[in-house]
């Protein structure tokens, strides 16, 4: 392979704390030198990047795609080209299949479909329970040895406190997480938005921002009984956040992640019945949206996923409450997360960080990095330019994003995986 | 029991398997005296060597199981030893599915009661036999270092072997998932271990547990299924290469084979000293009979 030299970016490794003007050169698909004066190989493909940011690809550590079983709303390929738009060149798989990945063949399939793209490294989840019906335990041993990354029921809650005891102390023998979609079900209900006062106006049937609080509080009391990692996936709530502050505060190993429409929308968004901003959770008060940037900020949250659900247009063309919820994230992760850059809410390094070798630390993955010898995984972005989100016109397959309309700032200008450019 | 005592107890059954191997018996010993074997749970070996133990010394043995008792009728465990105790049998030989039910019966009949087997609590002559295989192949049993595998929770045999050895002076350690062992076990004086490799390392003596079926699937369930289990705690040639050289490998029985156990070890002429166990069992029994016997003679 031809090598490929970036010069005049503004590198930024969050992992090493690099944030100065230089160039890359890959080699091999690796990263074989970089810093602010390289020479220039013969031969090499040289781009000059003027001044936007070279950053390792991301690592999305929260993502549906729709195989195995839902390849009418995404593929693993299409999955891919939505990802490679946005920069991202890993990233974590729910369980949340037909069939459920609870088999360590399913495991195996998934990690070769991603390689199959070229584009993403595809990390599995597997499921804590047999058929992620929260009853009784998967092969956590089997499928861990087959390349599952950690456990999880996905968008369904691991209901039972006896199974999440049994799960948190039986994945605790090899050090592996328990990723909890963090949802008291019994208090949840048929529930479609937030409770409060515009659930009441629009006559939604609601759930109360404690059920998120309440399940947070119930598995970090297990952890602490087992010994067990728990991680919380798409905090929402304030209320929730604070016990998780606290609770790391003890030293217990727990973690957790949000999602950008959690910090860059409020319940408002679903207006008058827009299905695309019908998420679970659902979007939060203004307050709970404050109190997401500020545990973005204080680092109380560890990593930002894209929470990535694919879905079509039967899904979402119902009303409200029959409505199928998730939206898409892939290609406008990087950019919503800038938002927050740009408002002063948080530095562009510690941005990076919860995209990048954050989530890559907690999925104990090898990228995330700009270390010469890793792999070439790499994201190019312009800071400043700006573009519209626009459902319809999005890279890959699903179109269902809570973002449409939204102006943003940042653009990805391209994106290479193991050193071979993917987008761009 | 102190371990003197423990000591003189293995010691007369010793000469009790000289016996049984002569083919002889010792039919005056307990004579005249009855013996019933009340047992409120299912079991062949336990309930057969106890038989053959007691017939052997010349009692009456009398087999009462659940099946075809009173207790199927409605009659709680107490009226049970009412009417046992208005029999004046001698040896009352229990075995129950809830913890601490001889302990119950022990105080309502003036019969002797042994244990054969409590709940999850103990099965102490289970672990009598146990040390007894294990001293004749070990020659001792202080400083030796046992691993006890599986499902220790629910096992009442890991813990009768478990107070039994440590107080002899072995080194006990228990390996299994999280999920079966129990509560504070490091509190009962051994040394806990998830992962067999480490678990093994230089144990003289590798004692597997029975997994029951029902800890692997419904609601009950501890352990995914059963070829995870024996992938990471069923104990196998590669496994057992873990231990020492000349280490022992023991099983109460029943075995699930390719679950807790593989064929090729458990069939081992060598290792496996399984086989020998059962055999202990009706020595060991035949000494507990013989003892509780001259202490109620002596009264």
């Amino acid at each position: 392979m031809t090598d490929t030299l970036i010069l005049n970016a503004r590198l930024v490794d969050p992992a090493s704390g690099l944030d100065q003007i230089g160039g890359l050169l890959v080699r091999d698909g690796r990263i074989a030198d970089l810093g602010p004066a390289l020479g220039r190989p013969d031969g090499a493909i040289v781009i000059d990047a003027e001044g936007a940011v070279l950053c390792p690809g991301l690592v999305d550590m929260r993502a549906e795609l729709g195989e195995p079983g839902g390849e009418f709303r995404e593929t693993i390929a299409s999955a891919a080209i939505a990802a490679a738009a946005g920069g991202i060149t890993t990233l974590a798989a729910l369980p949340d299949t037909e069939p459920a990945i609870d088999d360590a063949s399913l495991v195996r399939l998934l990690r070769a479909r991603g390689e199959e793209t070229g584009a993403l490294t595809v990390l599995p989840y597997a499921a804590v329970t047999k058929g992620r019906r929260g009853e009784e335990l998967a092969e956590l041993g089997l499928l861990r040895e087959a390349g599952a990354v950690a456990f999880t029921d996905g968008s369904r809650a691991v209901a039972s406190a006896r199974v999440m005891r049994i799960a948190l102390a039986y994945a605790a023998q090899w050090g592996a997480r328990i990723v909890q979609h963090p949802e008291e079900p019994s208090l949840a209900g048929s529930g479609c938005a937030t409770q409060g006062e515009l659930a009441t106006r629009l006559g939604l049937p609601a759930i109360p921002p404690a059920a998120e609080a309440l399940m947070v509080w119930r598995d970090i009391r297990l952890a602490r009984m087992t010994g067990g990692a728990i991680h919380f996936a798409h905090v929402s709530t304030a209320e929730a956040l604070d016990l998780i502050r606290a609770a790391k505060a003890e030293g217990l190993n727990v973690t957790c992640d949000t999602a950008p429409p959690y910090f860059d929308l409020n319940e408002t968004a679903i207006g008058d019945f827009r299905t695309y901003a019908k998420l679970s959770p659902p979007l939060r008060a203004e307050s709970d949206r404050l109190a997401v940037v500020a545990a973005l900020a204080d680092g109380t949250i560890d990593a930002i996923a894209s929470d990535h659900q694919p879905r079509d247009a039967d899904d979402k063309r119902l009303p409200f409450a029959q409505a199928a919820p998730g939206g898409t994230g892939l290609a406008t992760l990087l950019a919503v997360t800038l938002a927050q850059v740009h408002g002063g809410k948080i530095p562009l390094a510690k941005a990076l960080g919860l995209l990048t070798v954050a989530p890559a630390r907690l999925l104990g993955a090898e990228a995330g990095t700009l270390a010469k010898g890793a792999a070439a995984d790499l994201c190019l972005f312009d800071l400043e330019r700006s573009w519209r989100v626009e459902a319809g016109e999005m890279p890959g397959k699903a179109q269902n994003t809570p973002f449409d309309g939204r102006a943003l700032e940042g653009r990805v200008l391209g994106t290479w995986k193991a050193g071979r450019r993917v987008f761009g | 029991m102190y371990p003197p005592q423990i000591e003189t107890l293995l010691d007369l059954a010793e000469s009790y398997v000289l016996l049984n191997r002569s083919g002889k018996t010792q039919r005056d010993l307990l004579r005249g005296r009855t013996l019933i074997n009340l047992f409120f749970e299912d079991s062949t070996r336990t309930r057969t060597s106890f038989e053959l133990a007691g017939k052997r010394l010349g009692a009456d043995v009398i087999n009462m199981s659940v099946a075809s008792s009173s207790v199927n009728k409605g009659e709680t465990l107490l009226d049970t030893a009412a009417t046992l105790n208005a029999m004046n049998c001698d040896l009352l030989v229990v075995r129950h599915g809830q913890s601490g039910a001889p302990n119950l019966l022990a105080q309502k009949v003036d019969a002797a009661v042994i244990n054969a087997g409590d709940g999850t609590h103990e099965h102490p002559t289970q672990a009598l036999l146990d040390a007894l295989t294990i001293r004749r192949h070990k020659g001792r049993l202080e400083g030796l270092t046992v691993a006890i595998c599986g499902d220790v929770q629910h096992s009442r045999v890991a813990r009768s072997n478990i107070h039994l050895l440590t107080a002899m002076g072995s080194r006990v350690r228990v390996v299994g998932p999280p999920t079966l062992i129990p509560n504070q076990a490091s509190r009962l004086g051994v040394e806990v271990f998830h992962d067999m490799k480490t678990g093994l390392q230089g144990a003289d003596v590798v004692m597997m547990l029975r997994l029951q079926r029902e800890r692997m699937s419904g609601a009950a369930s501890l352990v995914p299924s059963p070829r995870e289990y024996f992938r990471f705690w069923g104990l196998d040639a590669e496994k057992l290469a873990w231990a020492k050289d000349d280490a022992i490998v023991m099983h109460p029985g029943p075995m699930n084979r390719g679950v807790e156990i593989d064929s090729a070890i458990a069939d081992d002429p060598v290792r496996s000293v399984i086989k020998e166990q059962v055999e202990m069992g009706v020595a060991v029994r035949m000494a507990v009979l013989d003892i509780l016997a001259r202490t109620t003679r002596n009264d």
